[in-house]
């Protein structure tokens, strides 16, 4: 290779003016083992920049199948199962189902007590106007 | 798109991300993780694929804000030593000995670099993409991404020169 175009390819490059094809012409130019004496300190540069481009991942990338889940639907249930929590807590139990009846059934108990013990204080009344009938016919003194 | 389509399309570069990612983390470990998440992330979001001009130039940018995100709450999670304040003969001495192999001085010179020109460098010199694409994956003007090239180049020849001159080479 023409060392007077290599120079001026050099020049280029450290203006940052080459294009990737003469980039490719210096690398293959420093990759000799025969390189000018005034330019041997850049070839540690254009070694390295091949050498790296080399280098690869050892690990194998993957998808790991369902590592990323859609967390949507998660608060949907999470909504539901609160509200259903919420209905159930608030509803009252078998227990106390039970216990509200019997109080229920026991209050009516009493008030069919009552209305018979009624019953009896009306029959009462009778026997006083009975009593007062007869105080008018039979003088209180015969008695 | 099916997942056999999906790595077909991705297969080609994603070796150039994790480069990307390992340039400017350093660690293999961290550069893989960060290939990793940004495949994933373009996976989750295949059905945007399309709208893409380019897919490469896409998971490029998203690799290169992934790095730069990591490194910033790196820098906020953790004290940083000042270095600045003391010379350590003995690492200095080391890094001249490691220094003499060519790589690993390059490397050394690399790490040194600002991020953006690290970048850069990687991109065109490593990657060997062209100054419309490295302009797109970067959100730059072409003549910025030229400038900062040449700029880029030019500190990794004065490192050069000076080890050169104490007999590296």
């Amino acid at each position: 290779m023409e060392l007077a175009r290599i120079e001026k390819l050099v020049e280029k490059y450290f203006e940052g003016t080459t294009t990737t094809a003469e980039e490719k012409e210096l690398r293959a130019y420093f990759s000799q083992d025969e390189v000018a004496p005034h330019l041997v300190a850049y070839r540690p540069m254009f070694r390295y920049f091949s050498e790296a481009r080399k280098e690869k991942s050892e690990k194998e990338f993957r998808i790991k199948p369902g590592k990323r889940r859609n967390y949507a639907w998660l608060s949907v249930a999470a909504t539901v199962a609160i509200a259903v929590g919420i209905w159930f807590s608030s509803r009252p139990s078998a227990e106390e189902k039970e216990a509200l009846l019997a109080y229920q059934e026991t209050v009516e108990a009493l008030y069919m007590i009552g209305e018979n013990l009624n019953k009896g204080t009306d029959k009462i009344e009778y026997l006083n106007e009975f009593e007062e009938t007869k105080n008018k016919i039979l003088p209180v003194e015969n008695r | 798109m099916k997942q056999a389509e999906f790595l077909h399309t991705v297969m080609p570069f994603k070796d150039k991300l994790f480069r990307l990612a390992k340039r400017l983390l350093v660690s293999t470990e961290e550069a893989e993780d960060a290939m990793q998440e940004v495949l994933l992330k373009l996976w989750a979001n295949k059905s945007k694929i399309g709208t893409y001009r380019s897919v490469e130039a896409f998971a490029v940018t998203a690799t290169k804000n992934y790095c730069l995100d990591r490194l910033r709450s790196k820098q906020a999670g953790n004290l940083k030593l000042v270095h600045s304040n003391y010379t350590d003969e003995n690492i200095s001495l080391q890094r001249e000995i490691e220094a003499r192999d060519s790589v690993s001085l390059m490397q050394e010179i690399m790490e040194s670099l600002p991020e953006q020109q690290k970048i850069i460098l990687q991109l065109r010199d490593v990657e060997q993409y062209e100054f419309e694409e490295i302009s797109e994956m970067l959100d730059m003007n072409p003549t910025a991404v030229r400038v900062a090239l040449s700029r880029a180049r030019k500190t990794v020849r004065e490192e050069l020169i000076k080890k050169h001159n104490y007999g590296v080479g």
